[in-house]
C-alpha cells in the first residue's frame, strides 16, 4: 500500500504542518514516510506545498508527476494541482478559499469547510488539524490512535496541553467533509 | 516501531550525526536550504555534553580558516555552507588539500551562478569534483541520497578523511536537505582525548614535545622541487583513494536494457522512472555513484557493455555525463538530461526525455522511411544504417 499525497495552500496556513504531522503518523504506523516541502520564500504568504509519501516498501522518488490525494486550501493550488489527481484518486478542497472547483469526473471530488468550521470554533490555528480530518474520513490511512501519537512526537512538549484541541477539529473534519 | 527510529531533515541527521560522531568543532555561516545543520546544533547544544564547539563565524572565509586551525590541532572540524557559500570557501579548501588536512566540507547545493536561487540543484559538481580552488588536489566526494545517508556520510567522511590526511565533502542539495526522511542515527562515540589526538595525528601542532621537533602545518613551499615532490605524493596519494575507495549502488541493472546513471536526489527521482518505464514493458538500471570522486569509472565501463544506451540525469547542464562518457569511451551512446537553476524534473518527465534521447521505441512498430535501392545515395544509406542502428529488436 503507497499513498502520494499533496497538500497545498497558502504560506501560513497550516500546511508543511499538516503534513508533518500525517508524516509522523506514518512513522508511528511503521510505515515508510517521506515529506518533502516547498521551502524559502514561499513559507510566508506566498504558495506552500508538500509532498507526504506513506508506504510500505521503500520509497523511490520524494517528487512525483501525480497523487493519489491532492488538498488544496486556494484557488492557485486547484489551479496547479487539479490535473495531477490519479484517475480514481481524490480531491479534497477548502471551500472558502475557491471559486472555480474542479469538473473532473474521473476523480473523488470532496469539499470541507475548514475555514467556516474553524471561525465557528473561534480557533483559526484548527483549520488544518479540521482538513487532516476530512482527509482520514475519505482516505483512513492512518488509525487514529496513530495520529494522536504523531501529533505528540511533531508537537514540542509544551504544547502538547493542544492536543484535544486537535483532535476535536479532526473530528469536526470528519463530520463536515462532503463528496461533491 | 524501534524506539531510535527518527523523522527528520536531511540538514537536520547531519547536524545530529555529527554530535555523535565526537566531532570537536562546526564553524558555519547560515544560507539556505542548509540553516538547518547549524541551527539544530545551536538547539541541541553540543558543547554543554560532549564539548564539541559550534560557532556561528562572520563570514564563510572565516569558518572555513577556523576549519583549517581546528584541522591543523588534528581535530575532527566541519563547515557547512551552500553553493555561493562552498565559492567562497575554496581557497580554504584548497589549502586544506595542500596541508593535508583532514576536514569535512557539507555543501547542499542550490541552483546558481550567482546568488542564484535557494532551489536544489547539483550545478557545483564540477566545482566538488575537478579542483574548485586552484592547484592539482582532489577531495573524497560523498552523494547522499537520503536522509539516512546524511546521517551515514558524516561518520564514513570524517573516517575517510583522516584516514588520508584529506579533507572529504558531502555533495547533497536542497532536496536531501529539506525532506523528512526515517533515519536511525549512529550511537553516540566519545570525542577523542588529546592523547588520543596526538597518537593519531602525530603531525598535528598541539605543542612541541621534548621527543620530536616541531610540527609545521603549511601549503607553503617555495622550493620548487621540494613542492614537486609534495605534489607527486598527493598523487600517490590519490592513485591509492581510486584504488580503495570507490562506491556506488546498482539498481535492476542486471538484464537492464537502458541504464540511467544519476546521483543524490537525482537517483531518487531515477528510481521512480525504472518503475513507470517497466510499465511500458522497457527495463531500465540504475547505477549511482556514492562517491563522485574517486568516480566508479571501471564499474560503468563494465556496464556500458550490457546495454543499448545510457542517460544522465542531473540538476545541471551536464556536469557528470563528461565523467560518464570518459567511462563509456564511445562504446554507446551516453546522453545527458537535467534541468536548471531550481527546477527538479518529475520521473515521467525524465521518462519522456531518456526515450526522445536514446530513441527507444516503445511499439516497436515504427517504420524507417526506406528509400528504393535504384535511388539510394550514400548519404541516405547513412542515414538507413544509423536508424537501423538505433532502432530496438
Amino acid at each position: 500500500m503507497k499513498q502520494e499525497i499533496i497538500i497545498a495552500g497558502f504560506g501560513g496556513q497550516g500546511v508543511l504542518s499538516m503534513g508533518k504531522i500525517l508524516a509522523y503518523s506514518g512513522l508511528m504506523e511503521g510505515k515508510e514516510v517521506s515529506w518533502m516541502p516547498s521551502y524559502g520564500p514561499e513559507q510566508r504568504g506566498g504558495t506552500a506545498n508538500v509532498t507526504v509519501i506513506l508506504s510500505d516498501e521503500r520509497i523511490s522518488s520524494p517528487v512525483l508527476n501525480d497523487y493519489d490525494v491532492v488538498i488544496v486550501l486556494n484557488q492557485p493550488s486547484m489551479d496547479k494541482f487539479e490535473s495531477k489527481v490519479k484517475p480514481g484518486g481524490v480531491l479534497i478542497y477548502d471551500g472558502y478559499g475557491i471559486h472555480n472547483p474542479s469538473k473532473r469526473t474521473d476523480i473523488d471530488i470532496f469539499r470541507v469547510d475548514a475555514t467556516d468550521a474553524a471561525t465557528e470554533m473561534k480557533n483559526s490555528k484548527a483549520f488544518n488539524m479540521i482538513v487532516l480530518g476530512g482527509l482520514l474520513k475519505v482516505r483512513p490511512m492512518v488509525e487514529h490512535e496513530n495520529v494522536i501519537a504523531g501529533l505528540k512526537k511533531s508537537l514540542p512538549e509544551r504544547h502538547h496541553k493542544l492536543i484535544p484541541m486537535n483532535e476535536m477539529a479532526i473530528q469536526k473534519g470528519m463530520e463536515i467533509i462532503q463528496k461533491i | 516501531m524501534a524506539e531510535d527510529i527518527k523523522l527528520m531533515k536531511g540538514n537536520e541527521a547531519i547536524a545530529h550525526a555529527a554530535i555523535r560522531y565526537g566531532c570537536d568543532g562546526y564553524f558555519g555561516y547560515p544560507i539556505t536550504p542548509q540553516s538547518e545543520i547549524m541551527e539544530t546544533l545551536m538547539e541541541v547544544a553540543p558543547w554543554e555534553t560532549t564539548g564539541m564547539v559550534v560557532l556561528q563565524a562572520e563570514s564563510e572565509v572565516a569558518a572555513i580558516n577556523m576549519v583549517y586551525g581546528g584541522a591543523g590541532c588534528g581535530k575532527a572540524v566541519m563547515t557547512s555552507s551552500s553553493s555561493p557559500g562552498v565559492s567562497l570557501k575554496q581557497e580554504g579548501i584548497s589549502y586544506l588539500a595542500g596541508a593535508e588536512l583532514p576536514a569535512l566540507i557539507v555543501n547542499v547545493m542550490r541552483g546558481g551562478p550567482g546568488l542564484g536561487t535557494i532551489q536544489p540543484s547539483q550545478a557545483d559538481y564540477f566545482q566538488t569534483v575537478k579542483g574548485g580552488g586552484h592547484g592539482d588536489y582532489k577531495l573524497i566526494a560523498l552523494a547522499p541520497s537520503s536522509v539516512q545517508e546524511m546521517a551515514d556520510f558524516v561518520k564514513l567522511g570524517f573516517d575517510l578523511a583522516f584516514k588520508y590526511n584529506n579533507p572529504a565533502i558531502i555533495l547533497a542539495d536542497g532536496i536531501v536537505g529539506q525532506m523528512m526522511e526515517k533515519v536511525v542515527l549512529p550511537e553516540q562515540q566519545p570525542r577523542r582525548t588529546e592523547e588520543e589526538v596526538r597518537k593519531q595525528c602525530p603531525w598535528a601542532s598541539l605543542g612541541k614535545t621534548s621527543e620530536r621537533k616541531r610540527n609545521v602545518i603549511t601549503s607553503l613551499e617555495l622550493d620548487s622541487a621540494a613542492m614537486e615532490r609534495n605534489n607527486i605524493r598527493f598523487q600517490a596519494k590519490y592513485r591509492e583513494i581510486e584504488e580503495n575507495e570507490v562506491r556506488y549502488e546498482e539498481i535492476n541493472c542486471d538484464g537492464a536494457d537502458y541504464l540511467l546513471i544519476a546521483f543524490g536526489s537525482s537517483a531518487r527521482i531515477c528510481q521512480k522512472t525504472i518503475e513507470i518505464a517497466a510499465q511500458e514493458g522497457v527495463k531500465l538500471g540504475l547505477l549511482r555513484p556514492i562517491t563522485l570522486w574517486p568516480f566508479p569509472t571501471k564499474e560503468i565501463k563494465h556496464r556500458g557493455n550490457f546495454v543499448k544506451g545510457i542517460l544522465v540525469m542531473e540538476l545541471n547542464a551536464g556536469q557528470m555525463v563528461e565523467d560518464v562518457r570518459l567511462a563509456i569511451e564511445g562504446a554507446v551512446p551516453v546522453e545527458h538530461y537535467g534541468r536548471l537553476g531550481g527546477i527538479v524534473p518529475d520521473p515521467s518527465e525524465v521518462w519522456d526525455a531518456m526515450k526522445q534521447k536514446l530513441n527507444i521505441n516503445i511499439c516497436n512498430k515504427q517504420i524507417h522511411n526506406v528509400p528504393e535501392l535504384e535511388t539510394i545515395s550514400e548519404e541516405s544509406m547513412q542515414e538507413v544504417i544509423s536508424n537501423l542502428n538505433k532502432m530496438t529488436p
